[in-house]
């Protein structure tokens, strides 16, 4: 199971954590990517040099280090665009995904074209992250919208089988994952948007596991917004992405308000600077920019269909190891097919939080918990799980010692 | 491997055999307390009883689902509280809050805590204090709960 065209050896020796020992002098083996990826020395040394050589406060100043960190910032924005086939103008920088999400949502219940009134519906599914479910919710009891879901099915697919009909005449947004971050299903966002486009609806995708993942283009995917996070795709915390279409970033009033958005203020009122400005009030994260357009370049040069591919190897290999232990539970599709590299599993007998402690003493991290995704689990029927989540970094070795590791707890726990 | 330092056998005992356990009549104040980083829960019943008018823990029952280090800690937190005075079971209950904020350094007085100094292996890991903790807050807000119903 050799991966293509992705020198993985190669790759592993520009992340400084992975050469690192952990809990008594283990090698780390890092297969919580899910949650946050480690950082090559690419973007470590893009976000010092920002700091080092460029810093200033962006689109002010007439000072020469003013205007680097304007190219800087804008430089990142137009990187991030070409990576989704997108225009620049339509790439909005917000904290994270979390933030992208609740921007979405508040702009559809102010006032203006967008409005979501009472009696309108709100369309998401059984399957996301809490990020793209609370702040749904959230809408809905502000303007009286009514909250409806697509259910999970066993398999830990999207049950699409009634999508015609719970996409009505009065759904305003359909909000879904383009990647589970528990089960690792990949829902078919273009047929849904399709679907949802026909009756008037609005679609967002999650790509905060999608985007760092695989190939996304956001003409091909049909969703009216994605969001995703930087940290999750080799980058730096506190910067994020919100790619909304044009006209409609345009008709969205601005949700957190302050300098830099405006255009003319006065003390009776304010006019606002045309997106994506409008919605990036205070100082942007500049360094944090330039962090995330290197890890831009350093995906785009490995090329996102080797990424994808390495992961699907990975997972097809993590699948198989998994299902050859008795009283290992997969979630979620047991096969690669529209699915990505985020493995949850049961052992039974093993509470996950018991799994994950000792797959730490040797060294693994994994996640345990519901993963942010409590309504999955119940509909997956387990009250938590472990999850092991793959990247460009990992191996086939680690794999494997991830399936010894889990036998290991089975063993200590005297279930095995 | 520092494993057996945190599951000490008395702990994967008293997992494999919890104490106590199952929820029971009568009661005088229930609640439902989750560790909402992992959707831990444990619904706990506390029933007190006057002795010469100081309040004595009569029983503590209790149902959860959870990891072994939280269902273990119910179990011997139940074993150490009830027939206790409500005063010294919260001075048992302080005893075992300050060990488990006690990075592993922890002395612990077997006298008051008994089985439950097995936990001083936990305290070294931050991401399970809040399981061995869950059934212990659990037990303190039924009881203050169950005292006020009393007045």
């Amino acid at each position: 199971m050799s991966s293509v065209h992705l020198d993985v050896e190669a790759v592993r020796a520009d992340f400084p954590a992975l050469a690192r020992t952990v809990r008594n002098d283990k090698p780390l083996i890092y297969l919580d990517s899910g949650a946050t990826s480690q950082k090559p020395v690419q973007v470590l040394d893009a976000v010092r040099s920002a700091y080092e050589q460029h810093n200033a406060a962006a689109h002010r100043g007439t000072h020469l280090l003013g205007e680097e960190a304007t190219d800087l910032y804008e430089g990142a924005r137009a990187k991030v665009a070409a990576f989704l086939a997108a225009r620049p103008d339509e790439v909005v920088f917000t904290k994270n995904a979390t933030e992208a999400v609740n921007l979405v949502a508040y702009a559809l219940s102010a006032p203006g074209r967008l409005q979501v009134r009472a009696g309108d519906e709100v369309l998401i599914t059984e399957m996301e992250h809490h990020a793209n479910l609370v702040p749904w919710q959230q809408l809905c009891e502000r303007t009286g919208a009514t909250l409806r879901w697509l259910d999970v099915t066993p398999e830990g697919r999207l049950d699409l089988d009634d999508l015609d009909n719970m996409i009505t005449g009065r759904t305003r947004i359909v909000a879904v994952t383009h990647q589970s971050n528990v089960t690792g299903t990949v829902p078919p966002v273009a047929e849904i948007a399709r679907v949802a486009h026909e009756k008037g609806a609005l679609v967002l995708a999650d790509g905060a596991q999608s985007v760092p993942h695989q190939p996304v283009d956001v003409t091909a995917l049909g969703a009216d917004f994605l969001v995703f996070s930087s940290h999750k795709m080799l980058g730096p915390y506190g910067i994020g992405v919100l790619f909304g279409r044009a006209e409609l970033l345009e008709a969205m009033p601005p949700f957190l308000t302050g300098g830099s958005m405006i255009e003319v203020v006065r003390m009776e009122g304010s006019t606002f600077l045309p997106p994506p400005q409008r919605f990036e009030p205070g100082v942007p994260a500049i360094a944090e920019a330039a962090g995330l357009a290197a890890a831009v370049d350093y995906l785009t040069a490995l090329g996102m269909d080797n990424v994808a591919a390495h992961e699907e190897s990975l997972t097809a290999h993590a699948l198989d190891a998994l299902r050859e232990i008795d009283g290992v539970r997969i979630l979620g599709p047991d096969t690669t097919k529209d699915r990505g590299g985020a493995v949850a599993f049961e052992v039974d007998g093993v509470h996950p939080h018991d799994v994950g402690q000792v797959l730490d003493e040797l060294g693994i991290a994994v996640r345990t918990g519901h993963h942010c995704a409590w309504p999955l689990h119940r509909a997956l029927g387990v009250q938590a799980s472990t999850r092991a989540s793959f990247y460009v970094y990992n191996t086939h070795d680690e794999v494997d010692a991830l399936a010894d590791g889990i036998r290991y707890a089975q063993r200590f726990f005297g279930t095995g | 491997m520092q494993l057996e330092s945190m599951y000490q056998d008395i702990i994967l005992d008293h997992y494999r055999n919890p104490h106590h356990k199952g929820l029971r009549d009568p009661f005088d104040a229930e609640v439902h307390h989750v560790n909402p980083v992992c959707g831990d829960e444990v619904t706990l019943r506390v029933s007190l009883k006057d002795v010469n008018g100081e309040p004595v823990v009569e029983d503590v029952s209790y149902d959860s689902l959870g990891c072994s280090i939280s269902q273990a800690s119910a179990s011997v937190m139940s074993d150490l509280v009830i027939g206790k005075p409500v005063a010294e079971a919260m001075t048992i209950s302080q005893a075992f809050l300050e060990l488990m904020q006690s990075k592993g350094e922890g002395q612990p007085d077997e006298g008051l805590l008994e089985d439950a100094v097995a936990f001083v292996g936990v305290s070294k890991y931050p991401a399970r204090i809040k399981c061995a903790l869950l059934g212990w807050m659990a037990w303190k807000d039924a009881t203050a709960q169950a005292m006020e119903v009393a007045q």
